[in-house]
């Protein structure tokens, strides 16, 4: 169990957007709206997964839609409460603990500022060890459970609660419904107990981004190699390294879909690599051949400061640095690559790990 | 062609120093350093005359005049001369969490009041309202500014780049009820990204009156002087800008001073990847050459503690120059300083303020005013404050660098005086000819934009048509902004999709950039 302060999402917001992979939102927005929340409200109870009770109601809080979206229409702030409260009126209990659903992003923080200004302790965990763009890409999902009932809000005072019979359709549902709220929304679902968070989540996921944070922050400070300490503590791998040339991006279907163009330098001179991207990046595609794709973490770091740039932050011209980071294992199985593997998103192709190619 | 036999002259006005250099083609002709005065236009012209008369120049052939400034950025950064400013948002209920300068500085939000206001209105990322306007609520907050007496105003409304119908509707209410309004919109200031764009609107809108006062300065002194070529002012990226142009966006100007003193550097010393250390009188800068060219920071830009993100040089400033001022016990160098009051102020002009220049004459790095005014000044001191000067230097440049690898360091500026030994990092320590006026020079060499910003029907045409479109129309504007063809080059291309109008369009932004083509005086 720990005390999180307003000074610690910080870092946090910083590890989060490395595990983003270009998605999962600014990570600007987050933190601010999560110390904003725990300045007025007071700070938050961390807890570890194996501190959780096994009959405790727990609901993962989340904002859905376009990164491209989330930057720009900023949330009311009550918007979640109506969510909890929803929910709560139909599950005729009352919840527990919160936690985050995808540690990549900006939802690495957004349960901060639920469990702030609810008065509810966070547990140190998540469903996806990364960011990805659909609901159902989640390892409760490997373990059979169900997504629904899901409450959704807007800033505008509606609210939806889904029922679904697969959590495919709950991503079709809530999807459009995050569209027509004009692609983004404040979201509670998987409602879990203690018992079952145990068995389905990733733990820990919080104090590894805070972890990644901080070491990108302590390494700047000491004029180290940002990128070789994001390196060691992520165990990732270093892809590709240019400038942008490129960048075409639009948001469709509740989605910012396009892909990102790098031209080589130094030791990459001659070559281009391309990255696809649905919210999060896809495949990182090397003079026409897929060399790292999903589930792994395809991460571009600024070349100078080591920090990550969102999808929506690259700009013609940056430098930057490309990494492929191994992911948790329970997304290598068979049944983990039939949900977020390359296949899933499109793309024809075996995956392959990414430290057998760059390992 | 024209470029090699135009004459033209450049003018740094710090917050010390004003400097003229006068250059024809690529050669420094001349130069004058003379303090930076209080109206301003006082301080050019001094500059101005000295340097034509050093060279028995008459004003008919000067081709054109460029002027950067560091007086915006300076009176944000020092809280000064900043008018009250009222931020109105339109977006509501959307937002509401974050209002506006929520995550400004505190002392920075209080010099221009705290005025806030968030209406209704704001679009969705395709188009559809996200609520109302309602002008009744407009003019309901206008009623609130005009009784605070406040006259600047900037208005931002939620994907106002998609669509900037509010900002445009809230602007002419607000002309109504206020007709001495000074008002920023903010799509014709920033782009994707709300509380980025509002800084900069707000920011923008609080320097109404120090703009119109200060390029009105710039306008005299060239008047006074008798010379009729055109004037422009330094912009971010290092192109210039008309002064009428300037007037209404002073945040353009926020980095042209780093930005001009980089290129400035780059020209003088032939260096393509290098530190620049530019000493002024009050502040001073670090920033990096890659390729020649000023590094940019990727994300996010600072401007005295306020988020931005205007696409501008990675500088690191810290309040250290030839007027800081020293206090004695405990030790502290700056970051008050007398800036142009030095040539009053100083103990070495009859003042009777202890500066670092004066700490510098004692030591013997530089013979300037009445080096016996500070003969008395204990050895040992004067050693430990030199050093401690050089420590803020080292420390400066060693945060810019992104490895421990040495790297060669360029000295400018007037305040270079104040360097006593190598800089520690440093491979090599290079200080060009005409080091402290490498700010002018910048801003003479400096090149002309333009911009193409509109709406291309992709069903009418592929995306690569319609970027060449674009490029041809930016090419075209730069052209007509007085570049010169053969010199032009693409630097900036940026799409914003618009998924709610027909036939898939997309709005398309490029800026080209080329030599300013002058004609030759007669």
């Amino acid at each position: 169990m720990r005390t999180f302060y307003p000074e610690n999402i910080e870092d946090v917001a910083l590890g989060a957007a490395v595990l983003g992979t270009g998605g999962g939102g600014d990570p600007y927005v987050g933190k601010l709206m999560a110390i904003q929340a725990m300045r007025k409200h007071g700070p938050v109870t961390l807890l570890d997964l194996d501190e959780v009770d096994d009959d405790s109601l727990i609901v993962p809080s989340a904002m859905m839609g376009a990164p491209t979206v989330m930057v720009e229409k900023l949330p009311k702030g009550d918007e979640i409460i109506k969510a909890f409260q929803s929910l709560e009126a139909y599950l005729g209990r009352k919840i527990d603990a919160t936690m985050s659903i995808e540690a990549g992003g900006l939802n690495s923080t957004t349960p901060f500022t639920v469990a702030a200004s609810l008065g509810l302790p966070l547990v140190d965990a998540d469903s996806m060890g990364r960011a990805f763009p659909e609901i159902q890409m989640v390892t409760f999902t490997l373990h059979g459970i169900s997504a629904t009932p899901m409450a959704m809000a807007d800033e505008k005072g509606n609210s939806a609660i889904l029922n679904t019979i697969s959590n495919r359709w709950t991503e079709t549902f809530s999807r459009s419904i995050t569209i027509d709220m004009g692609c983004t929304a404040m979201i509670a679902l998987y409602s879990v107990t203690g018992r079952q968070l145990k068995q389905a989540a990733i733990p820990g996921t919080i104090s590894f981004a805070e972890k990644i944070g901080r070491t990108i922050r302590e390494a700047q400070a000491a004029k180290k190699d940002v990128i070789a300490a994001v390196m060691a503590v992520t165990g990732g791998f270093r892809v590709f390294h240019g400038k942008v040339v490129d960048v075409q991006r639009r948001t469709e279907r509740g989605f910012a879909r396009g892909e990102a163009t790098i031209e080589g330098t130094d030791e990459c001179g001659g070559s281009s690599l391309t990255i696809r991207f649905q919210n999060e990046h896809l495949v990182a595609i090397r003079d026409g051949e897929i060399v790292v794709s999903v589930p792994d973490l395809i991460t571009v770091l600024d070349a100078e400061n080591g920090e990550a740039i969102t999808t929506e932050g690259m700009r013609y011209g940056y430098r930057v640095v490309v990494l492929g980071i191994p992911v948790t294992p329970k997304w290598r199985t068979p049944a983990g690559l039939e949900i977020v593997g390359p296949r899933y998103f499109g793309y024809d192709v075996e995956y392959v790990p990414v430290e057998e190619r760059f390992g | 062609m024209c470029i090699k036999t135009t004459m033209r002259i450049g003018i740094d006005v710090g917050g010390t120093n004003t400097d003229a250099v006068l250059m024809e083609g690529h050669r420094v002709i001349d130069w004058y350093k003379t303090p930076t005065t209080p109206d301003v236009s006082t301080g050019i012209t001094t500059a101005l005359k000295n340097v034509l008369e050093q060279t028995d120049t008459s004003v008919d052939r000067i081709d054109g005049v460029m002027i950067g400034t560091t007086h915006f950025t300076n009176a944000v950064v020092e809280r000064k001369r900043l008018m009250p400013t009222a931020a109105i948002r339109l977006g509501l209920p959307a937002t509401e969490c974050l209002p506006p300068m929520v995550d400004w500085p505190p002392d920075l939000r209080e010099a221009i009041g705290n005025h806030t206001y968030l209406a209704h209105g704001g679009h969705e990322f395709d188009g559809r309202t996200i609520s109302t306007f309602d002008e009744g609520e407009i003019r309901e907050i206008c009623g609130q500014i005009k009784d605070q007496g406040v006259r600047a105003i900037a208005i931002s409304s939620v994907f106002s780049p998609v669509s900037p119908e509010f900002e445009q509707r809230a602007a002419e209410i607000v002309r109504d009820e206020i007709p001495e309004a000074t008002i920023t919109l903010s799509y014709d200031i920033g782009r994707i990204g709300l509380l980025e764009r509002e800084n900069a609107a707000i920011m923008n809108a609080c320097l109404g009156d120090l703009a119109r006062a200060i390029v009105r300065s710039f306008e005299g002194a060239l008047r006074e002087m008798g010379i009729d070529a055109p004037f422009y002012l330094s912009q971010n990226d290092g192109t210039l800008m008309g002064a009428e142009y300037a007037e209404k966006y002073p945040v353009f100007t926020f980095a042209s001073g780093p930005t001009n003193s980089m290129r400035g550097a780059a020209f003088l010393s032939g260096a393509k990847d290098a530190a620049v250390v530019d000493l002024g009188g009050t502040t001073s800068d670090v920033g990096m050459l890659s390729g020649g060219f000023p590094r940019e920071a990727s994300v996010a830009v600072d401007i005295g503690g306020v988020r931005t993100n205007f696409r501008m040089p990675d500088v690191y400033s810290f309040g250290l120059g030839g007027g800081s001022i020293v206090k004695r016990s405990p030790l502290q160098i700056g970051p008050q300083s007398v800036g142009y009051e030095l040539t009053t102020k100083g103990l070495i002009f009859g003042g009777s303020v202890l500066t670092t220049t004066d700490v510098a004459v004692a030591g013997g790095l530089v013979d300037i005013g009445d080096k016996e005014a500070v003969a008395s000044l204990d050895k040992d001191f004067v050693e430990t404050v030199l050093e401690a000067i050089q420590t803020k230097i080292d420390v400066a440049v060693d945060r810019m660098k992104t490895s421990a690898q040495p790297i060669p360091v360029i000295v400018v500026g007037g305040g270079s005086i104040l360097v006593s030994r190598p800089i520690e990092g440093a491979s090599e320590m290079i200080k060009p000819d005409h080091f402290s006026v490498a700010n002018a020079i910048g801003a003479a060499i400096a090149q002309v934009g333009g911009e193409t910003d509109r709406i291309f029907a992709l069903a009418e045409m592929s995306r690569d048509e319609a970027l060449d479109q674009a490029r041809q129309e930016a090419v075209g504007r730069a052209v007509a902004a007085g570049a010169d063809k053969e010199t032009v080059e693409i630097v900036d291309v940026e799409e914003v999709p618009l998924t709610y109008l027909p036939s898939n369009a997309t709005r398309i932004r490029v800026k080209a950039v080329g030599d300013l083509r002058l004609s030759q005086g007669e």
